[in-house]
């Protein structure tokens, strides 16, 4: 975004803004202290955002050495209790899961975002949701979770950037924005905002690092070594998930009540799914879209309520099955759920989800219908 | 009503800003609209293009493959996007720097001396600025006026003499499709 295009802008002025900057911009309201990162194609835009914007509001901007670098800084500065983020894509989000197992282990809050690009390996630079699996299993290694927001436009991509920063600090857990290079990339209107206090977060005093002249010591770590002592510490853990299980799962559903199929897609593949089902109705098929927006916690007591209630389910992803299994999982046997995906690049087409809702409506019995 | 909108040239040329200023423009008309860059590995002096989506609905993919209206700066542009157009699309193009004819017959097409035009108001960097005048006023996908407004926002400070140098290159491209 062009320094023009937001100067003399008040808050809440609709403005024709980047998906990437966007982030930034809300990081930056949010109260981001320190943004640490390393470039990688789609996300470069967020990275040089914050390297105008942070110093000019006197905050700190590194471009670190490395992604590792950039993750375990965010360990130290959100040790120390202050708001911080890093981005990247795929390849980089790999290398900075080492880190982020250990802000899960050190209970620390860190905002991180994937602009997810095709893979495996270094594979392409193109839009993608091939990281599900990455980002909703932890990502690293241990026995933790970490909250996934997944927007669909670049206003969500703003919203979804501040109410990130209140639930890491409300849950002290590393929580991801996961986007792809479509979002990333696409200027869309966006209404500015101030950022909201909730109002109700925990204080950090009691934990985080502070003077060491005039405090007691604090030890910030992921190391429990004694006996029976890291089981007990992940079971305090396993309580903080079921209670984000509970309190912050979001969906949004379209024309699900009276749907005979159900279509299930988060991110840029919801925006295809919702044209797709628009052409359906109008075809008179009835067709609805459930539409995760937490990938973790998964909505998966609501599908398992719309399983009951249809024959059919379909998961519509930029990743070949890899969302289709939690759908599976939740709907647990009560319906067929069938996969549209495409990958590496491949974007879901509307006419295509249209024919494949076509034939899985005219098949019978068992059978699972995959569009490859 | 969609359109699908793709803008080409070489880098340089402002294509970019051609795409940014139809996504203002269909903002500025309370329109759905998204804008999409070609990003990635760029060379200097190669083509650059993006896509502009102006709907009155939501937009489901910002990516636009067969585009109801290209319009193209440069040769190889048109070598490259001529065969994506839907059938019954339109082709705009700078017929200032391209020396051919369209091969398609199933497609419309405006040929717009964009430099030769731009030239004449005293900037052959504004060409961008006399094919948008074109297409807006041809096929009002936008408006000619909310084009104009959304210059104000993409060159703010940039000064008056740019701005109205690109103000007149628009609306001379505008009478040429009047």
């Amino acid at each position: 975004m062009e320094t023009s295009f937001r100067e003399g802008l008040g808050m809440s002025e609709k403005v024709l803004m980047k998906g990437n900057e966007a982030i930034g911009e809300a990081a930056v309201q949010a109260g981001c202290q320190c943004y640490f990162g390393y470039p990688i194609t789609p996300q470069n835009e967020l990275t040089a955002y914050m390297s105008k914007r942070m110093l000019e509001e006197g905050r700190v901007f590194i471009q670190s050495e490395s992604e590792i670098a950039a993750i375990n800084m965010c360990f130290g500065a959100a040790a120390v209790g202050v708001r911080t983020m890093t981005s990247s894509s795929g390849p980089g989000i790999s290398l900075k899961q080492e880190g982020i197992s250990y802000v899960a282990g050190a209970e620390l809050p860190v905002f991180y975002v994937n602009v997810m690009r095709g893979g495996p390996g270094l594979g392409n630079i193109a839009p993608s949701q091939a990281d599900y699996f990455q980002c909703t299993r932890g990502g690293g290694h241990g026995d933790y979770r970490v909250i996934v927001y997944a927007p669909s436009d670049v206003q969500e991509q703003y919203d979804y950037t501040m109410l990130s920063f209140d639930l890491a600090d409300r849950y002290r857990i590393p929580v991801m924005l996961a986007t792809d290079g479509i979002l990333g990339q696409m200027m869309e209107p966006l209404v500015l905002h101030d950022y909201k206090d909730p109002g109700d977060l925990p204080s950090k005093e009691a934990w985080r690092l502070g003077d060491a002249v005039t405090q007691e010591p604090i030890w910030i770590t992921s190391v429990r070594l004694g006996e029976g002592e890291l089981e007990e510490h992940n079971f305090k853990l396993q309580k903080k998930y079921e209670e984000i299980v509970e309190k912050e799962v979001r969906f949004e559903e379209t024309a699900v009540d009276d749907a005979d199929i159900v279509v299930v897609a988060y991110g840029t593949s919801a925006r295809v799914a919702r044209s797709a089902i628009e052409m359906a109705r109008a075809a008179g098929i009835k067709v609805g879209l459930l539409r995760p927006i937490t990938l973790w916690p998964f909505p998966e007591k609501r599908i398992r309520e719309i399983a009951e209630k249809v024959d059919d389910m379909l998961a519509v992803e930029m990743s070949l099955g890899q969302m289709w299994e939690d759908v599976r999982l939740a709907a647990c046997g009560a319906c067929r759920v069938h996969l549209h995906g495409r990958t590496a690049g491949g974007v879901p087409d509307e006419a295509a989800v249209v024919d494949q809702i076509k034939t899985i409506l005219s098949s019978k019995g068992d059978e699972i219908i995959r569009n490859f | 009503m969609v359109s699908k909108i793709r803008c080409s040239g070489f880098g340089g040329q402002g294509v970019v800003l051609m795409g940014k200023l139809l996504a203002q423009a269909g903002m500025i008309e309370e329109k759905h609209t998204t804008f999409f860059p070609q990003y990635g590995a760029a060379m200097r002096g190669g083509t650059a293009n993006c896509s502009v989506v102006v709907s009155d609905n939501e937009i489901a993919s910002p990516m636009v493959e067969e585009p109801d209206v290209i319009l193209i700066m440069n040769g190889p542009s048109l070598d490259k996007f001529e065969p994506t157009v839907r059938p019954g699309g339109w082709i705009f193009y700078n017929t200032s720097l391209i020396d051919r004819e369209v091969e398609r017959d199933d497609v419309k097409v405006f040929k717009v001396a964009a430099n030769d035009v731009a030239d004449e108001v005293g900037s052959t960097r504004s060409a961008n600025m006399v094919m948008l005048g074109a297409f807006a006023e041809k096929l009002g996908a936008v408006s000619v006026e909310a084009l104009l407004d959304s210059l104000d926002v993409m060159l703010e400070g940039k000064g008056d003499k740019i701005m109205n140098v690109n103000r007149e290159a628009m609306k001379r491209g505008a009478a040429l499709a009047k």
